[in-house]
């Protein structure tokens, strides 16, 4: 690889002196782009809202640079440490964390609130990745086992607080580095067997009543369509409602009379199907296709192992984002509190994904670096 | 970190393996994209319609929105019922920040009373989300203008106009207007039936009684609608199409809102009625029953207290006296001889004798005059100027009592006279048949007697008097009584200069069919009938001049006294010495002008102190005809027929201008 580094060195862009993958910020940026029109449209056209979610996508962008600054390699290093300090922060949140909106998930450090579990959705990738990339691959039985507990562990903590959707994301993102490693196909079939064995006892002694809630009125909403079924009867009302070209911008009735719940957060899909119809749903999907191929490209062609299985969790749980989302507000799945990636007003989620995209650019742009 | 072993990569291998669980991800990722899209797919294509369905239904209410309720005037225009704006002050009690404050403050301002908001908390714990609650009902101008200067701190407290009904002559108009008041349980039941609930959606009030009952449908008009946006808390965001109600037709009266004002004040202190027609088209001229009611009270919800007064009032206001049946007593005795003429029991110049009393053959009851002494030999002209019993007493044995009943139901007595109000009564025609069915007896030949001198079971409505009185008057054309002049229709006028269709309302008016006349065998005989009224009115030996002496106008008329009390044999009746309810009902009857009559007045008065028809209810109808007929100069005599049909003519044609107008009024 080093032969062609001279080549490669005078192909090298601007884009790549500053570590930016360029087609990954164009996607990156359109999405913002047309999330932050959504999000005028349904947060009551007021541009108050706009100007909030321009400053925190700024805020975003510019961790974004700063982390893909970073070799990648050097996360290493880091990774044993700040997983231990993940873990006892997640603990110390459920011991004293301050309590909002039913659930416990804000540790209050006197000058700002902060969400460990939004920083373990990075780190738990780091860790495992690492974890599995110090041997060869494919990985081994016995490495398998602890890289599940070092997965299991976070991912329990978060369920506790309770934060389902969270926690959803974090297993994810670690079991996709188990499974670009290489994990048997045998183990695998295995894991699934041993998982639907699982949900009962989950159902059982870890899910909270509103969770169990959730899970009924999404398997039948229309049993109490002013109660629990309300949002997701709504949510569908106004996709169905949109057809195939959608109601036009700031037209969709559903959202500017307000009878869609959790509008510019959550739902905000249903607000943009509504308004751009089917149509309007392919282009946003195709969107993120693109964003998935660019960061799995990234994967393929990184030069290291822990890289590659690092920019493929990241790129893998971007998209579990998009399908639990969008699936939950159509339907498909049980209402789980995940945003729409890059699209859904809201701060913390959004500088945790950048951050993710900045670790993506770094793998991207640090090629010739590694050792 | 402890050493570790030197670990030999095969770096080609892993990047295949790490490539080919890429791209089966990367298949993963497109399976599950697919899923979604196809899942939207299916909500946006093909259940498209059906979720446009639901949001539709999600957002747009259709409103409905009453119409205007027609309004009613008298025959000259004056408006007898109209529609008057109420303020009421209604809260969403969603859009108050503390409710209980705001409430507090603004009773406060307004001096509402602690039982008014008492009743407004009661009301806010069952009503719907976002629908509005009064506060008070009824604001004074006092209340509104204070409020509105105040009304910045009140959010969701506002000042709510309606339109209600309201009668500027209040217990004037009652009993033939009736009244407008609030749609109960029965009345909606009712419309349900009828199919009409949808028209009412949006209606508060509906015809209770009389006129107001009998046209409820062309007074309500149509419904429409307005069809809002609204949002997911109820409230309307905007209008998006509007379909205006059609208003209720106006409609003009016959009445004559002066001719009643006369009517209550000849009455004033006496309990009675006092019906006057137009006999030449059976329009209701005046309708006035005393005691009266407020119908205002009605409209807006009366208090169960003034209820209770009303209903247990022993002078029984409630009652419209002039459609409840009266003993007739002598008023009916014109009818009685046309019967005996027309069967030929008596002519105009037989006689009878009278020695003041009269006695079947074989029975020991003596049938009494009211003269003591006998009127002497009385012929059919004497028998009803001085209203002689025993001529009558004689008739009606003659005929029996089947041919008097039948001649008299073809009169309309005993039936309905088909007037435009509901509360009609039929009163009572008694016959062999009747009184079979009613009390399963026989009849009695004493019973023919008495009802010879309209006593006994037979009782009449001033209303139905006044349709009788005007059949004589018409020589046996029958009108049917009515209040109904005009109704208010929408007429398109083409312009043919600036081809714009203009609409206007003009009152067009009602037309009614005679009912089958009656026909005498002898045509003559009706005017034999009407000269004997005329006489009793204009002789002045006569039972009916005293009311009349001096009038301008040419009367004719007949008194009664009815007995309401059964009298002992021998016993003498003495009003001032006899219980106020036991006293003798006056009763009057009169037409005018003599020659061509206009106006037919029918007087009930119950238990007069003194005297009989000629002297209490003689009088109210006179005053009544005195204002009809106002500084109209016709002069008639017995002895000098009327010559001056020029001024006659010329002054009906004058006072004709009230039956023909056609009232124009601007659509509004």
């Amino acid at each position: 690889m080093r032969s062609s580094g001279q080549d490669q060195q005078q192909v090298r862009s601007l884009w790549q002196k500053l570590h930016i993958d360029f087609p990954l910020l164009l996607g990156i940026l359109s999405l913002m782009a047309l999330g932050l029109f959504i999000v005028y449209s349904a947060g009551g056209q007021s541009i108050d809202i706009v100007y909030r979610q321009a400053i925190r996508l700024g805020v975003a962008l510019f961790i974004m640079l700063v982390i893909a600054q970073i070799p990648p390699l050097s996360y290493r290093k880091w990774a044993v440490p700040v997983f231990v300090l993940g873990i006892l922060m997640l603990v110390s949140v459920l011991l004293f964390g301050h309590v909002g909106k039913g659930a416990q998930r804000w540790l209050d450090l006197g000058f700002m609130k902060f969400q460990p579990s939004e920083i373990m959705k990075l780190i738990v990738p780091i860790m495992v990745a690492w974890f599995i990339s110090q041997e060869n691959l494919p990985v081994k039985l016995s490495t398998i086992v602890i890289a599940f507990i070092l997965v299991l562990l976070p991912t329990l903590l978060i369920a506790k607080q309770p934060d389902l959707g969270t926690s959803l994301l974090i297993a994810s993102s670690g079991i996709f580095v188990i499974f670009l490693a290489g994990a048997s196909w045998k183990l695998i079939s295995i894991c699934a067997g041993l998982a639907s064995a699982f949900a009962p006892i989950l159902w059982i002694f870890l899910m909270k009543d509103y969770q169990k809630q959730r899970v009924m009125t999404f398997l039948n909403p229309e049993q109490d369509p002013l109660g629990s079924g309300y949002h997701i009867i709504q949510s569908k009302i106004a996709i169905g409602s949109g057809g195939l070209e959608g109601k036009g911008y700031l037209q969709g009735t559903q959202s500017q009379l307000e009878f869609l719940p959790e509008r510019h957060t959550d739902f905000i899909f249903s607000v943009f199907s509504e308004e751009f119809g089917l149509i309007g749903v392919g282009v946003l999907l195709s969107v993120y296709l693109f964003i998935v191929m660019r960061g799995l490209w990234i994967a393929v062609n990184a030069q290291h192992a822990f890289t590659k299985l690092l920019a493929g969790s990241l790129t893998l749980t971007f998209f579990v984002y998009v399908f639990v989302n969008i699936g939950m507000v159509s339907g498909l799945l049980p209402v789980v509190g995940v945003p729409l990636p890059l699209v859904s007003y809201g701060g913390t989620s959004m500088v945790t994904l950048l951050a993710g995209f900045g670790m993506l650019m770094a793998i991207s742009t640090h090629r010739r670096f590694h050792t | 970190m402890a050493p570790r072993r030197v670990i030999i990569r095969n770096h080609s291998a892993e990047a295949n393996l790490f490539a080919r669980r890429t791209f089966i991800a990367f298949a993963g990722v497109l399976v599950l994209l697919l899923v979604l899209f196809s899942n939207v797919y299916t909500l946006q294509v093909n259940s498209f319609e059906k979720y446009q369905t639901r949001s539709n239904s999600n957002r747009i209410k259709l409103l409905p929105v009453a119409p205007n309720r027609g309004l009613i005037y008298d025959r000259n225009g004056v408006i007898l019922a109209d529609n008057k704006p109420v303020y009421s002050l209604a809260v969403i009690p969603e859009d108050v920040d503390d409710l209980k404050a705001s409430i507090t403050q603004v009773s406060q301002l307004l001096s509402i009373s602690e039982d008014r908001q008492a009743k407004f908390f009661n009301a806010v714990k069952r009503k719907r989300r976002f629908k509005q609650v009064d506060l008070h009902p009824r604001l004074s101008e006092q209340q509104v203008a204070l409020f509105s200067v105040n009304q910045h701190k009140f959010p969701g407290v506002f000042v709510d106009a309606r339109l209600k009904r309201y009668y500027p002559f209040s217990d004037l108009t009652t009993h033939s207007l009736g009244y407008v008041a609030r749609i109960n349980r029965k009345d909606a039941n009712k419309l349900e039936l009828a199919g009409k609930s949808e028209n009412y959606a949006a209606t508060h009030g509906i015809g209770k009684l009389g006129i107001e009952k009998y046209y409820e449908d062309i007074l309500h008009g149509k419904i429409g609608h307005q069809e809002v946006e609204i949002n997911n808390q109820g409230r309307v965001i905007r209008t998006l199409d509007f379909t205006p109600p059609t208003p209720g037709k106006d409609l003009t009266l016959t009445l004559d809102i002066e001719l009643q004002m006369i009517a209550k004040r000849a009455l004033s202190g006496k309990r009675g009625a006092v019906v006057a027609m137009d006999p030449r088209t059976g329009g209701i001229l005046a309708m006035y029953s005393n005691p009266s009611y407020d119908g205002n009270l009605f409209v807006h919800g009366i208090s169960s207290k003034n209820y209770k007064k009303l209903l247990n009032s022993k002078n029984l206001p409630l009652i419209n006296r002039s459609v409840q049946g009266y003993p007739p007593a002598s008023t009916v005795k014109p009818f009685l001889a046309l019967t005996g003429l027309e069967e030929k029991m008596i002519t105009p110049s037989s006689k009878v004798w009278d020695p003041g009393w009269y006695q079947l053959e074989g029975l020991p009851n003596k049938y009494r005059d009211w003269k003591k002494w006998g009127h002497g030999w009385v012929d059919l002209n004497k028998a009803i100027e001085q209203s002689c019993n025993i001529y009558f007493f004689d008739l009606a044995f003659k005929l029996g009592i089947t041919k008097i009943s039948a001649m008299m139901e073809r009169f309309g007595f005993g039936d309905y006279t088909g007037i435009d109000i509901h509360e009609e009564s039929k009163a009572i025609m008694p016959s062999v048949g009747w009184k079979r069915a009613r009390y399963n007896k026989p009849w009695y030949t004493g019973e023919t007697l008495s009802v010879g001198i309209g006593q006994s079971y037979w009782t009449v409505t001033p209303l139905q008097l006044t349709q009788a009185v005007t059949t004589l008057v018409n020589r046996g054309h029958r009108k049917v009584p009515h209040f109904l002049h005009a109704t208010s229709e929408t007429i398109t006028d083409i312009n043919p200069n600036e081809e714009i269709s203009e609409k206007n309302n003009a009152f067009v008016a009602v037309n009614y069919e005679e009912q089958a006349p009656l026909v005498l065998k002898q045509h003559k005989n009706w005017d034999v009938v009407l000269n004997a009224m005329h006489r009793t009115v204009q002789r002045v030996d006569a039972t009916g001049h005293s009311a009349f002496k001096g009038t301008q106008y040419d009367a004719a008329g007949k008194t009664g006294s009815a007995q309401v009390a059964r009298i002992k044999q021998d016993e003498k009746y003495d009003a001032e010495t006899t219980q106020e309810s036991k006293r003798d009902n006056a009763m009057f009857i009169a037409f005018a002008p003599y020659k061509k009559p206009e106006i037919v007045v029918a007087v009930a008065i119950e238990n007069v102190a003194k005297g009989g028809g000629g002297t209490n209810a003689g009088p109210v109808a006179r005053q009544i005809m005195d204002q009809y007929f106002g500084s109209r100069v016709i002069t008639s005599s017995l002895d000098t027929p009327t010559t001056n049909t020029e001024i006659m003519t010329a002054n009906q044609h004058g006072h004709d201008h009230a039956n023909n107008l056609i009232y124009n009024n601007e659509a509004d």
